[in-house]
């Protein structure tokens, strides 16, 4: 899900991937040597090695689409964050880190940590027994076919052009800073995507997405090693930044959403609360297929449920390697970074090349090649998400339910493995097209973020409430997902709206979007509700395995403590709340 | 992953641990005294870091390979 936050610069996803727009230098920032160029090289050949080597494992539907449901917790865990972490999320957050300080690590905690838990241990257990093979799987389970169909087209059709929104994004930032061709960067990434996702299906994403994680972690995190060395630790870092920036307050979390006004992000603590904490984040990370599919693979539902847990674990410490850089870049690059449009008019670096900026401060050859695998194995990963979640939902949710329900298994393998490569064909002609046309990123960005608040509306009112309907569920989502495009097109005509939509004139772009999902959630769930009590309910018998009091949920009675999920969870809980108060 | 004679993905990421640490750790010690022109590199972190990609690289291969019955 995406989200502007600076008039044009670029969008952050509301708890993922950010893309970067426009990149101000014109030459390029980085040269590569011979042992940087062997370290990106070995890593396309081991991406595509895994593609060829897991093909042969690769043979049902189930294998193709849900990596044959034999994913440990941990590997599950880590595809399910990888999924998320792209390096357009890397070099966004760090950008935006240096932007607002470490208010930006509201994404990766308050606007993850909490959802992910509850994914864990609320939802995976419905997701899960129902054997679904998709989020809109689940609608069709819970509420019929028109629920399915309109989520599994808007869910389709978004993520492609998503997917080639980042790619031109990714290919323009290969061009700033590696001066890579748009072009080769484009089709280079493509492909070797369309190959080994095309091999292996889920199985081979999902395995090279674990590698990717570990990748970006090892390829990332020295520099914030290196950096605190340099300032002399934490403290010496926060001291240096109020040396360079005199009057601003960069390393607080809480202490300055007291008002709008009083922090640079025009960002009130109930936005952050509810829009973001509540909303925007639950919607993303429980509803979004993309990750769901991850963790709807794995062997059994103890691993169902500790795999988000697990992620969610990681997910707390990724600021680290995304946010610290930036605030890093404040203690200690010498010049000032600036916004696009005083980057393109003076030629000084942008916010967004921080993390670039921070690489070649401190990496030599070898590691630099290193840390631009990072970047391009993040790239990757992230579409890889896109394109294996575009071929599930097509195959199973719009092609077996509407065109032909009733082909071979392997007639469905060989659809998926097409609309991979369709997908992925799509994803570069969006990506031209916004080559193209430059405003069709606001437009897609905005209109990816009207189905997932409503969607979450949908599917937690399915889970937790028998007496939702069929009429009320596809209803809810409809006027839900229309109030929502409503908000955003009356604010585009009339900015005086903004007043109403997210309750303060002054209020920024991303504050209206985190009201703006409030609004349309609470919306959902007012007509799901009122729809719902008008209508007649399902019986019990035909929500066994789908709601909360119609289903038998496993007892974990017989499990060591420690074996227990919600013990796990609530370790993650305790450090979550901890991190809070240590950087109020 | 359970599947019979399948190769495990940690065997995988393993091994390109490894080439990667020779790779930096080699190139570290190329430039041990002539250091790239970045800041702090008298820290040196292509030697240890690639020393450390190794380690990790190593532990994987040998607790992962292939035929040692592991996830």
């Amino acid at each position: 899900m995406h989200y502007f936050y600076d008039d044009f610069v670029h969008s952050i996803s509301a708890v993922g991937a950010p893309a970067l727009f426009l990149l101000g230098a014109s030459s390029r920032l980085i040269t590569l040597s011979g042992v940087d160029l062997a370290i990106i090289i070995c890593y396309f050949v081991a991406v595509l090695g895994i593609g060829f080597y897991l093909k042969r494992y690769t043979k049902t539907g189930e294998d193709f689409f849900l990596a044959g449901r034999e994913m440990t917790a941990w590997i599950a865990g880590l595809s399910f964050l990888a999924a998320n972490l792209g390096s357009l999320e890397l070099m966004g957050w760090a950008a935006a880190a240096y932007q607002y300080g470490i208010l930006a690590t509201h994404w990766y905690w308050v606007g993850a940590i909490p959802a992910m838990l509850f994914l864990g241990l609320v939802m995976m257990p419905f997701y899960y027994i129902s054997k679904t093979h998709s989020v809109p799987g689940y609608l069709k389970l819970r509420y019929g076919e028109p629920a399915r169909a309109f989520s599994a087209v808007s869910f389709g059709f978004m993520t492609v052009l998503m997917s080639g929104i980042n790619m031109y994004s990714m290919a323009l930032i290969m061009k700033v800073v590696l001066g890579w061709d748009i072009h080769f960067s484009i089709w280079v990434s493509s492909i070797t995507v369309a190959v080994y996702v095309g091999l292996g299906g889920l199985l081979s994403a999902i395995f090279n997405e674990v590698l990717q994680f570990v990748l970006i972690w090892l390829g990332a995190l020295l520099i914030s090693i290196i950096g605190l060395i340099e300032t002399g630790g934490w403290n010496g870092m926060v001291a240096r930044i109020h040396h360079n920036f005199p009057g601003g307050d960069y390393t607080h979390l809480w202490s300055t959403l007291g008002s709008f006004a009083d922090n640079p992000m025009g960002i009130h603590w109930v936005g952050i609360v509810l829009g973001l904490g509540w909303v925007i984040s639950f919607g993303y990370w429980t509803t979004d297929f993309l990750v769901v599919q991850r963790v709807i693979s794995a062997k059994d539902l103890r691993s169902a449920k500790m795999a988000p847990i697990i992620g969610s674990a990681f997910k707390m410490c990724v600021p680290f390697i995304v946010i610290l850089p930036g605030l890093l870049g404040l203690a200690v690059l010498p010049e000032k970074l600036v916004g696009e449009t005083q980057a393109l008019a003076t030629g000084a670096h942008s916010y967004n090349e921080v993390l670039p900026l921070m690489l070649i401060r401190y990496c030599g050859p070898g590691l630099l090649g290193l840390g631009i695998t990072a970047l391009i194995a993040g790239f990757m990963s992230g579409m890889a998400g896109n394109v294996s979640a575009f071929a599930t939902v097509w195959t199973y949710d719009i092609y077996r339910a509407l065109f032909r329900k009733d082909a071979t298994d392997s007639h469905y393998v060989s659809v998926g493995r097409w609309c991979t490569i369709l997908g992925v064909l799509v994803s570069i002609g969006a990506a031209y097209m916004v080559m193209e046309f430059k405003s069709i990123m606001d437009y897609v960005q905005a209109l990816f973020s009207f189905f997932i608040a409503p969607l979450f509306g949908t599917v937690i009112l399915g889970m937790l409430w028998k007496r939702a309907t069929a009429h009320g569920g596809f209803w809810g989502l409809l006027v839900g997902t229309v109030s929502s495009i409503s908000m955003w097109a009356w604010v585009k005509l009339d900015p005086t709206a903004l007043r109403y939509v997210a309750l303060s004139p002054k209020a920024k772009d991303m504050a209206e979007n985190m009201y703006r999902a409030l609004w349309s959630w609470t919306i959902c769930v007012v007509v799901t509700v009122v729809v719902s009590l008008l209508t007649k309910p399902k019986t019990k018998a035909e929500l066994q395995g789908l709601v909360y009091g119609c289903t038998d949920l496993p007892s974990e009675g017989d499990l060591k403590l420690y074996q227990r999920p919600i013990f796990w969870a609530a370790i993650v809980a305790v450090v979550f709340v901890a991190l809070q108060v240590i950087f109020w | 992953m359970h599947r019979e004679g399948m190769v495990s993905i940690w065997f995988f990421i393993g091994t390109l641990l490894s080439v990667y640490g020779v790779l930096i750790l080699g190139t570290g010690i190329y430039e041990w005294n002539s250091p790239p022109p970045t800041v702090r590199a008298d820290l040196h972190a292509a030697v240890w870091w690639g020393m450390l990609l190794i380690a990790l690289g190593a532990i994987y291969v040998y607790r992962f390979a292939p035929g040692k019955g592991n996830e």
